[in-house]
């Protein structure tokens, strides 16, 4: 479709890291800290590493075109692995960690893997335990020795022992490896990855060369990002984003990538390693947030006081400062004055004070949410991308930032909204096809290349920024014909800290119903300073307290529900707290945490029944997996509740 | 048996590494152990069991030194060992965890772990204050080796929290790295699993298992939950009113009439 949209020679990540290893020889280019110390890897240390690891690729048997499977959290080894694929004329396909043996097995079987990379010794372990099922699988290399000394080497090689298989070889596999580099081009397969899927089993999502250096190279002139910018690697490798980030902009400009030392301490890691680019999704702002207002509470009088005065002014002033817009004196000066003692240290504590780009991406952000943020004077930007897209759809250009939309289409792609008002986008970085899928590559992309997102949005006429409602096949109509979009009742009831997860109920139906998942952390702390005993989290979800306040908020939800008028027929008449977090492990989210509505409806039936009929009350018994993969049940009986509602004649006569 | 064995998994067991003849232990009129003889092997993980009372902890106390038996030998290493401090007996290589947790409450993590290789310290204390050549040297030294504990029990993200708002189980893994940081030789674990729930054992029986194929220590544990002696050590000594009533693998053990007795309990008369 568009044709050398790459530069000459830079358009092949061996090609890439090849520059990189003699343009930044000394640059930082991965952190990672071990054993309580920041260890780092120049590009030239890198380019040695990956180059080691490919050779020992190819004499352990590995072919042009393989798929090689890498599961584990984000190491610079396992990125390294990564590379060395594309080294070796491989193909990277990066799987969730945190999958089962079972969902593990599918993407394994689909792609055919014959070399499996993984980090430690509970991956392995899974990988075993499906190794009868794949009959493709030759060798599985993994990083981490701990416990591993017992097991049958026959398919297992230890990290270090092929890097130096394949350095002792190298005379003899640096030839190899040049000759297949010399084969690859922009149109080469770069990556294959999985999408987690609302609906159904995983897909393939193939993705070029020109798909990710190109959607690289665009984004990080947008942003002006360069060899000094720095980022935290922690989100799952097998999400498209990840492999932007820390692979294909990381490779592009240089900038160094920082892996935690472990999944716990990222926190920590964020403070000391200090990113200059970040990326979150709104859950974790949320969550964020939600700590220090908690802290805030428990802190003395005094440190309240000053927090709220100065978050107040903050408010006020902050987003306008940071757009560069006229700010009087007397204000800047107090500013200044907070960002000494609230805002600077506030941002130190959360390491989130060189943050120069910052987005959200994934789910809405609650405007509070967003709005505190950028009043610290964290530049937090919104995107819209997916898998599909090589991540990049719109973007919100710097003082253009706003709560309610998600930007402006990134360079080089192109928009277009259908008659049903599902979004179409079409560029460069448009994936290739879906592995081993024809049906559903022409479902999602027609011959002209354009791509349907699945999402219904539209353009904001006034400023050409792009908003989304919904995803486009849950967007229905109630029994009366009014419009009926979950999405957008649940983004505001998610906006309180109290409630984690909610979902809405109402297609086909004479009104909406919800069901509310508490915020364990905020709730739990607000209990405690409230003398509210309870022993655990079905206690406390059913507690009449806790049942009242979110009575509330869904009365608030329901007023600024009733002031749109679209979707006025979306507020909530009744509602129930659900006795479990809804939780990947059961199927009702998916790995990215987003709910599987159709699922979560057909296993909680009974209760969506009761919001119907009438019921003051229900009793109802729930399957549990464990994290160890046993089963339980859970069961409870819960109580449910109306909501005031604001009644039609007003806005019909509004 | 003399020269070692091998075990179910393939591990190869060692000689004698600390050899128990005939001891008894009293206070004043009450006998706490009474004429046990028992061997610890290189490499393996030796359970001591015994319900309630059986002088389980008094027999670990002999071992580390804090109490000394008034009859019977303990040979370590091949040779008679004459009565010890335990301080002395930890330099030989002999580090223990306790019952009921012994941290420093108020101190972190690392700093916990840190007193483990004080043992290992050479440079004198008005050194370590000024901080300069030598005694900064060996505070890096140190470090590291208790930088590789944390990494291998998996607490870095603890490493500075003071260890008195840790919970339980996190408290009992700190004890444990306080234990390894001295690199022992042997290590006694005294009820390592007492009071944790079914997740917490199950990790913390990996770890005992890791140490053992890891680091290849000798490890004696004392423990009351049946099942996880029975899933990780190689020989159990069981104990009962201070006595000697059973000694092999965990199978022999299981089917030994005196141990069902013991534990199922039947008249003692």
């Amino acid at each position: 479709m568009s044709a050398n949209v790459l530069p000459e020679g830079l358009d092949t990540f061996p090609k890439l890291l090849a520059r990189n290893a003699t343009q930044w020889a000394k640059v930082p280019a991965y952190r990672e800290k071990e054993y309580g110390i920041w260890q780092s890897w120049s590009w030239s240390e890198v380019a040695e590493e990956v180059n080691a690891l490919a050779m020992g690729y190819v004499a352990l048997g590995l072919n042009e075109g393989d798929f090689v499977a890498v599961i584990g959290r984000n190491r610079p080894y396992l990125y390294w692995a990564m590379l060395a694929a594309q080294a070796a004329g491989a193909i990277p396909v990066p799987l969730y960690q945190d999958a089962n043996a079972e969902e593990m097995a599918y993407v394994l079987e689909h792609c055919g893997a014959r070399f499996i990379i993984a980090e430690d010794q509970e991956q392995v372990d899974k990988v075993l335990e499906i190794q009868d099922q794949l009959p493709n699988v030759e060798q599985i290399i993994y990083y981490d020795k701990r416990g591993m000394r017992k097991y049958d080497h026959t398919q297992l090689t230890a990290y270090d022992d092929v890097q130096a298989e394949g350095r002792a070889g190298h005379a003899r596999l640096e030839p190899v490896l040049k000759e297949r580099q010399a084969k690859l081009d922009e149109n080469s397969t770069c990556v294959m990855l999985y999408t987690s899927g609302t609906t159904g089993k995983p897909k393939g999502v193939v993705l070029s060369n020109t798909n990710i250096i190109a959607s690289a190279k665009a984004s990080s002139e947008f942003d002006n990002l360069n060899a000094g910018d720095s980022v935290l690697a922690y989100l799952p490798m097998a999400w498209v984003g990840d492999f932007i980030f820390s692979i294909g902009q990381s490779c592009w400009t240089g900038f160094c990538v920082a892996c935690p030392e472990s999944p716990d301490t990222m926190q920590a890691d964020l403070r000391e390693i200090g990113p200059s680019y970040f990326f979150a999704p709104p859950r974790f702002f949320e969550g964020l947030l939600t700590n220090v207002m908690i802290r805030i509470e428990d802190a003395s009088p005094m440190k309240k006081k000053l927090f709220h005065m100065f978050m107040a002014h903050a408010k006020k002033v902050g987003p306008d400062l940071l757009d560069g817009k006229p700010v009087s004196f007397g204000d800047k000066l107090k500013y200044k004055l907070g960002d000494l003692l609230i805002y600077g240290p506030l941002k130190n504590t959360l390491g989130l004070s060189k943050v120069r780009v910052g987005y959200t991406a994934g789910e809405a952000i609650g405007p509070e949410i967003f709005e505190f943020y950028r009043s610290l004077g964290i530049n937090l930007k919104q995107l819209y991308g997916q898998t599909e897209a090589s991540v990049f759809i719109t973007q919100q250009p710097d003082g253009e930032v706003r709560a309610d939309t998600v930007g402006v289409p990134s360079p080089g792609v192109e928009l277009k909204i259908a008659d049903n008002g599902e979004v179409f986008y079409r560029s460069p970085g448009t994936f290739v096809e879906y592995y081993k899928n024809p049906e559903s590559t022409a479902d999602t992309k027609d011959a002209e290349g354009w791509v349907a997102t699945g999402d219904a949005g539209f353009i904001e006429e006034s400023s050409g920024h792009l908003r989304i409602i919904d995803r486009a096949k849950d967007v229905g109509k109630m029994a009366d014909g009014r419009m009926f979009a979950p999405k957008f009742v649940e983004n505001k009831l998610k906006f309180y800290p109290d409630i984690l997860e909610a979902v809405v109920f109402g297609a086909g139906r004479e009104n909406c119903v919800a069901f509310i998942n508490i915020d364990l952390g905020a709730v739990g702390n607000w209990a405690e300073r409230n003398n509210i005993a309870y022993a655990s989290y079905q206690e406390l979800a059913g507690h009449p307290l806790v049942l009242g306040a979110i009575q509330e908020h869904i009365a608030e939800v329901n007023v600024s529900v009733a002031a749109d008028e679209m979707l006025s027929g979306c507020q909530i008449h009744r509602f129930l707290v659900l006795h479990k977090e809804l939780d990947p492990d059961d199927g009702e989210m998916t790995r990215t945490r987003k709910v599987r509505r159709k699922l979560v409806a057909e296993k909680f039936d009974d209760l969506v029944s009761a919001l119907y009929d009438g019921a003051k009350t229900i009793s109802t018994e729930t399957e549990v997996t464990y994290e160890d993969g046993r089963k339980g049940a859970i069961k409870a009986t819960l109580e449910l509740r109306d909501v005031a509602v604001v009644p039609a004649t007003k806005e019909v006569a509004a | 048996m003399s020269d070692g064995y091998v075990t179910p998994d393939g591990r190869t067991i060692g000689g004698k590494v600390l050899e128990m003849r005939n001891i008894t232990l009293r206070f004043g009129g009450v006998v706490a152990i009474k004429d046990i003889s028992f061997d610890i092997r290189e490499g393996e993980i030796r359970a001591i069991i015994g319900p309630n009372g059986a002088g389980k902890s008094s027999m670990l106390n002999v071992i580390n030194g804090f109490y000394h038996p008034q009859e019977g030998e303990i040979w370590f290493h091949g040779e008679k060992r004459k009565p010890m401090k335990p301080y002395q007996i930890a330099k030989q290589g002999i580090a223990r965890t306790f019952q009921n947790i012994a941290l420093f409450k108020g101190m972190s993590t690392l700093d916990n772990i840190m007193t483990g290789r004080f043992n290992q310290m050479k440079t004198n204390m008005l050194a370590q204050m000024l901080w300069k050549g030598p005694a900064a040297r060996e505070e890096a030294e140190n470090r590291e080796i208790v930088e590789r504990v944390i990494d291998f029990l998996e607490i870095q993200a603890i490493r500075k929290t003071p260890v008195g708002a840790l919970p339980y189980g996190l408290q009992k893994r700190v004890e444990l790295g306080r234990a390894l940081a001295a690199q022992p030789k042997l290590l006694l674990l005294d009820e390592p699993m007492a009071g944790m729930n079914v997740e917490e054992k199950e990790d913390m029986s990996r770890f005992i298992l890791d140490v053992n194929d890891e680091f290849g220590t000798t490890i004696a544990l004392i423990e009351h939950d049946m099942g996880v002696v029975m899933d990780i050590s190689d020989r159990v000594v069981v104990m009962d009113y201070g006595k000697k009533i059973g000694d092999g693998t965990p199978d022999e053990v299981r089917n030994n009439q005196d141990v069902i007795d013991a534990y199922l309990g039947v008249d003692h008369g």
